[in-house]
C-alpha cells in the first residue's frame, strides 16, 4: 500500500483519498436531495388548506435551542477533527462525545416539536404545507439520526484502534457529513421557520 | 388480506406466468444442485467484487430484462393489431403499458448500459478495478432487488397501471387503489440507490485512477461519455428519490403532496418525475454516443473527428439536459412564456447534437471500412435516429405538440430515438467487447443476419406509428373501432414487431452458437483496435494489467502499435486487490425484503428488515478488509498460462520488463 506521510492521515492512502472525494461527490447528490425537498416545500408552503398556517404552529424559542445545538456541535466537530490531526486522542473523544451528545439534544427538541405539532392537529396528513414540513424536517432529523448512529460506532472504533488510516478517514469523512448537515440547518432555519414567522 | 387478494387471480395468461416462474426457478434450483454448482455460483458470482463479474451479471439481468420488456411489446402489438381486439382487456393493457416502460428504461436500457460501463471503464483507463469495488457490487445488487421486487408485482398483488409516468391524480391511492404503484414508488427506489451510488463511483474512478500520462483531453470517448453521464445520474437520480418518496408518503401514509385536495397540487409530480426524467433519457444516449464513437473510429481506422467538439458537445447536452423538462407536458397549462423558453431551449439540444452526427460523418470519409456486426448498428444508427432527432425538433415546438401531444407520433418518435440511439449501441458494444470478456468473437454472419433482421423490423413496426399519431391516434388506447381506419397500419406495425421478435431470437441463437462452435481469439486485440483494453489478454485476468500502461496520447495502444513504443515498461510488482464478500449480496436481499413489507405496508417485518439494513451498515463500519496482494510469482505465472495461448508480442504486455 502506497502511503504518502506529506498529506493529513486521513489522505495518506490512495484509498482513502479517494473515499474522501466519493463522499464529496455524494455530498453533492444531497444537495440537490435538500434542493429538491426545499423546492417541493416553497411550492407547498401556502397551500394550507384547512390546517394551520406556519405563523400559527412556529414558536421561536425551541427553534433557537435546535439551532445553537447544532451550531455548536459543527464547531465541537471540527475540534475533534483538529485534535485528531494533533494526533490528541482523549480531547478527541471528547469533543466527538459532545458533538453527539447536541445532536442527540437537537433531536430531541425536534421531536418534542414534532409531538406538539400533532398535538395541535398539525399532523403530516392534515395540508400540503404540513405534509412538505414535516418531510423536509424529517429528512434532516433522520440525517441527524443516522449521523448519531454512525458517529457512535466510530468512537468504539477511534477508542479501540486509536488514530490509523482508517478510523482518521472515518471521522474525517463524518465531519464532512456533520457540517453537511448545519448547512442544511442554516436553510431550514432561515426558509422554513423565520419566513413561516414574518 | 385474502390470498385471492394477495396473488393475481382469474387471469389465464398469469397463470401461465406463475407456473413458468415455479418451473424455471425448480430448474435452476434443481440444476444447480445437480451440477453441484451451489458453491460455485456464491464464490464466483455472488460475492464476487470484480468489475468485470459484475458487468457481466448486469448485462445478463438487462438481457432477461428485455425479454420480459419484449414481451409486453409483443402483447401490446397483438392486443393493437386489428381493430376491437378482445385479447386484453384495459386493466390488463393499462398494466402492460406501464411494465413494458419502467422496465426497458430502468432495467434494461440503465443496466445494459451501467453493465458496459463497468467491464470497459476500468480496463480503457489503465486501472485495476473500479475505486470502491465493494460499493460496486451492492450497486449491483440494489439494482438486482429492485428488478425482482418490481417483476414480481405481475403475480403478486397487481402490476402498476398508471403508465411509467406514474402521473398523479392517478397514480394516487384514490384511483390506483392497489398494491401495483406501491411496487412502482419502492422498486425503483431501490434499483435508484444503487444507480447513484454507481454514480459516486465511476466519478471517482475516471477521475483519480487514470493510467500515468492519460490526461482528460487523452481519454477514450467511452470514458468521456460516461464520466459525463455519471455527473447527470449524481444531479439527477436525487429528484426521483424525492419524487418516489413524496409517491411513497402519499400512498402510504396519507400525505398531501399530490392529492386534489388539503392544498395538494398533481402537477407537482409532473414537474418532479420530469426534471429527473428527461437528463434520464441522455443517461442511456450518451453512453450510446460513446460506444458509437469507438465502434466507428476503429472500424473507419480513423481517428476520431473533431475530438474536442465531440467533448463539448457532450457537456453542452448534460446541461441543456436539465433545462428542458416541461416540454413533455406543454398541453398542462403553463402559459406562453414557459412554453416558448422550453421549446428554445428544447430545440437547442438539435445542435451539439447535429455536431455529434457529422462529427461521425467526417470520421467515415476516407476511412478504410470494415463492415462487421458492430459497425453495421452504427451505420444505421446514424440515419434512423436523426429521423428521430428531426421528429423531436417537430414536437420541440410547443404550439405544433397541440396536434402531436400524446399520440402515436410521440410514442414513434421516442422509439426512434431510444432504439437505434440506445438498443443499437449497446447491442453494438456487446458485440465489440464480447471478444474482450470471453475470449472469442460472436459469429458475424449470424451476427449480421440478426442485425438486418432487427433493422428492417423496427422501421416496419415504428414508422407506420409516426402516421397513425397524425391520423390521430392517441397512445396507451387499448383498443380502437374499425371506423378509424387505424385498423391496416397497426396490423403493419405488429408484424414488425413479430420480426424483431425474430430478430433478437437470431441474435440469441448468435451467442449461444458461438459460446459453442466460434474460433478462439488469440491475440486479445481481434478488432484491431485502438484503445487500452485491447492491450491486455482476452480474457481479462482479474488484475487487468500485470504492469501499469504509461499513456502519451490519445488512443495510446494504436499509437504504440503503429511506432512499436511499448506501453508497459514498468517491472512486475505484487498487486494489492480487494477480497470478495458476501455483505452485497446480502444487503440486497434484505433491501427487497423491506421493499416488498412496504408494499404491503406490513409494518413489523418492515421494521425488523429496516433495522436488518442498519445492521449490515454496522457490520461493514466495524469490519478491516484490506484486501490481498497477488505476489509477483503468481502474477508471472498467470501471465505465462495466458500468453501460452496468445501468440503476440509478449514485449507489448510487459511479460518481461
Amino acid at each position: 500500500m502506497k502511503v504518502d506521510h506529506t498529506l493529513p492521515l486521513e489522505y495518506q492512502t490512495e484509498e482513502n483519498s479517494n473515499r474522501v472525494l466519493g463522499f464529496w461527490l455524494f455530498l453533492g447528490a444531497e444537495i440537490v436531495l435538500f434542493a429538491t425537498l426545499f423546492s417541493v416545500y416553497l411550492t407547498l408552503w401556502n397551500r394550507t388548506g384547512s390546517g394551520p398556517n406556519g405563523a400559527e404552529i412556529f414558536e421561536i424559542g425551541p427553534v433557537l435551542g435546535e439551532t445553537f445545538l447544532l451550531l455548536t456541535s459543527s464547531f465541537t466537530c471540527g475540534l475533534a477533527v483538529h485534535s485528531m490531526r494533533l494526533g490528541l486522542k482523549k480531547p478527541f473523544m471528547a469533543f466527538f462525545g459532545i458533538t453527539l451528545l447536541m445532536g442527540l439534544g437537537f433531536l430531541g427538541i425536534e421531536i418534542t416539536e414534532f409531538v406538539t405539532y400533532v398535538h395541535e392537529d398539525a399532523t403530516i396528513q392534515t395540508s400540503a404545507f404540513l405534509s412538505s414540513l414535516f418531510v423536509l424536517l424529517g429528512t434532516h432529523g433522520a440525517h441527524v439520526t443516522m449521523g448519531l448512529l454512525w458517529g457512535g460506532g466510530l468512537m468504539i472504533q477511534v477508542k479501540r484502534e486509536g488514530f490509523t488510516h482508517d478510523t482518521a478517514n472515518k471521522s474525517f469523512i463524518f465531519s464532512l457529513y456533520w457540517h453537511f448537515l448545519d448547512v442544511v440547518w442554516i436553510f431550514i432555519f432561515s426558509f422554513v421557520y423565520l419566513k413561516g414567522l414574518m | 388480506m385474502k390470498w385471492d387478494e394477495f396473488f393475481v387471480t382469474g387471469e389465464p395468461m398469469i397463470y401461465g406466468a406463475m407456473v413458468s416462474i415455479v418451473v424455471v426457478s425448480l430448474a435452476i434450483l434443481i440444476g444447480l444442485t445437480y451440477f453441484k454448482k451451489w458453491g460455485w455460483l456464491w464464490r464466483e458470482w455472488l460475492t464476487t467484487v470484480d468489475h468485470k463479474r459484475i458487468g457481466i451479471m448486469y448485462i445478463i439481468a438487462a438481457l432477461i430484462m428485455l425479454f420480459r420488456g419484449g414481451v409486453d411489446a409483443l402483447l401490446m402489438r397483438a392486443q393493437l393489431a386489428i381493430p376491437e381486439n378482445g385479447l386484453l382487456d384495459a386493466q390488463h393493457y393499462n398494466e402492460i403499458f406501464t411494465t413494458h416502460g419502467v422496465i426497458m428504461i430502468l432495467f434494461m436500457a440503465m443496466p445494459f448500459v451501467v453493465g458496459l460501463m463497468n467491464v470497459v471503464i476500468p480496463l480503457q483507463i489503465g486501472a485495476r478495478d473500479v475505486a470502491f469495488p465493494r460499493l460496486n457490487a451492492v450497486s449491483f445488487w440494489l439494482f438486482f432487488a429492485g428488478a425482482m421486487l418490481f417483476n414480481i408485482s405481475f403475480v403478486i398483488g397487481g402490476s402498476p397501471d398508471a403508465g411509467w409516468t406514474a402521473y398523479f391524480p392517478l397514480a394516487s391511492i384514490e384511483f390506483s387503489p392497489t398494491v401495483g404503484n406501491n411496487y412502482y414508488s419502492i422498486a425503483i427506489q431501490i434499483a435508484g440507490i444503487g444507480t447513484l451510488m454507481t454514480a459516486v463511483n465511476f466519478l471517482v474512478t475516471i477521475l483519480k485512477m487514470r493510467a500515468p500520462g492519460m490526461k482528460l483531453m487523452k481519454m477514450p470517448m467511452f470514458t468521456w461519455s460516461v464520466l459525463i453521464t455519471n455527473v447527470i445520474i449524481l444531479f439527477a437520480f436525487p429528484v426521483l428519490t424525492v419524487a418516489l418518496a413524496l409517491m411513497m408518503f402519499d400512498r402510504l401514509f396519507g400525505t398531501q403532496f399530490f392529492t386534489m385536495a388539503n392544498g395538494g397540487m398533481d402537477m407537482l409530480w409532473a414537474n418532479l418525475f420530469w426534471v429527473w426524467g428527461h437528463p434520464e433519457v441522455y443517461i442511456v444516449i450518451l453512453p450510446a454516443f460513446g460506444i458509437y464513437s469507438e465502434v466507428i473510429s476503429t472500424f473507419s481506422r480513423k481517428n476520431l473527428y473533431g475530438y474536442k467538439s465531440m467533448v463539448w458537445s457532450m457537456i453542452i447536452i448534460s446541461l441543456l439536459s436539465f433545462v428542458v423538462w416541461a416540454h413533455h407536458f406543454y398541453t398542462m397549462g403553463h402559459g406562453v412564456m414557459v412554453n416558448g423558453i422550453f421549446s428554445i431551449t428544447t430545440m437547442a439540444i438539435a445542435v451539439p447534437t447535429g455536431v455529434k452526427i457529422f462529427n461521425w460523418l467526417f470520421t467515415l470519409q476516407k476511412g478504410r471500412i470494415e463492415f462487421t456486426t458492430p459497425m453495421l448498428y452504427s451505420l444505421a444508427f446514424i440515419p434512423i435516429f436523426t429521423i428521430g432527432g428531426v421528429t423531436g425538433v417537430m414536437l420541440a415546438m410547443a404550439s405544433a405538440d397541440y396536434q402531436y401531444h400524446n399520440t402515436m407520433f410521440l410514442v414513434a418518435h421516442f422509439h426512434y430515438v431510444l432504439i437505434p440511439g440506445t438498443v443499437f449501441a449497446v447491442i453494438a458494444g456487446f458485440y465489440y467487447w464480447f471478444p474482450k470478456l470471453f475470449g472469442f468473437r460472436l459469429n458475424d454472419r449470424q451476427g449480421k443476419l440478426a442485425f438486418w433482421i432487427i433493422a428492417i423490423s423496427f422501421n416496419v413496426t415504428f414508422l407506420p406509428l409516426f402516421f397513425l399519431g397524425l391520423k390521430g391516434m392517441t397512445r396507451r388506447m387499448y383498443t380502437y373501432s374499425e371506423s378509424t381506419g387505424f385498423g391496416p397500419l397497426n396490423l403493419i406495425a405488429s408484424i414488425g414487431a413479430v420480426g424483431l421478435a425474430i430478430g433478437f431470437i437470431v441474435l440469441v441463437y448468435n451467442i449461444y452458437w458461438s459460446f459453442r462452435y466460434a474460433e478462439r481469439d488469440t491475440t486479445g486485440d481481434p478488432w484491431n483496435a485502438r484503445t487500452l483494453e485491447w492491450s491486455t489478454h482476452s480474457p481479462v485476468p482479474e488484475y487487468n494489467f500485470a504492469v501499469v500502461p504509461k499513456v502519451d496520447s490519445l488512443d495510446a495502444f494504436w499509437e504504440s502499435k503503429k511506432s512499436g513504443k511499448p506501453l508497459f515498461t514498468d517491472k512486475i510488482e505484487e498487486i494489492h486487490m480487494p477480497n470478495n464478500s458476501g455483505q452485497p449480496f446480502i444487503l440486497g436481499m434484505i433491501f427487497m425484503f423491506f421493499g416488498f413489507f412496504m408494499v404491503f405496508s406490513w409494518w413489523v417485518p418492515a421494521i425488523i428488515a429496516g433495522l436488518g439494513i442498519v445492521v449490515m451498515l454496522a457490520v461493514r463500519s466495524f469490519e478491516r478488509d484490506h484486501g490481498r496482494h497477488i505476489p509477483v510469482s503468481e502474477i508471472i505465472k498467470t501471465e505465462k498460462a495466458l500468453s501460452s495461448r496468445m501468440d503476440t508480442d509478449a514485449g507489448l504486455r510487459g511479460e518481461h520488463a
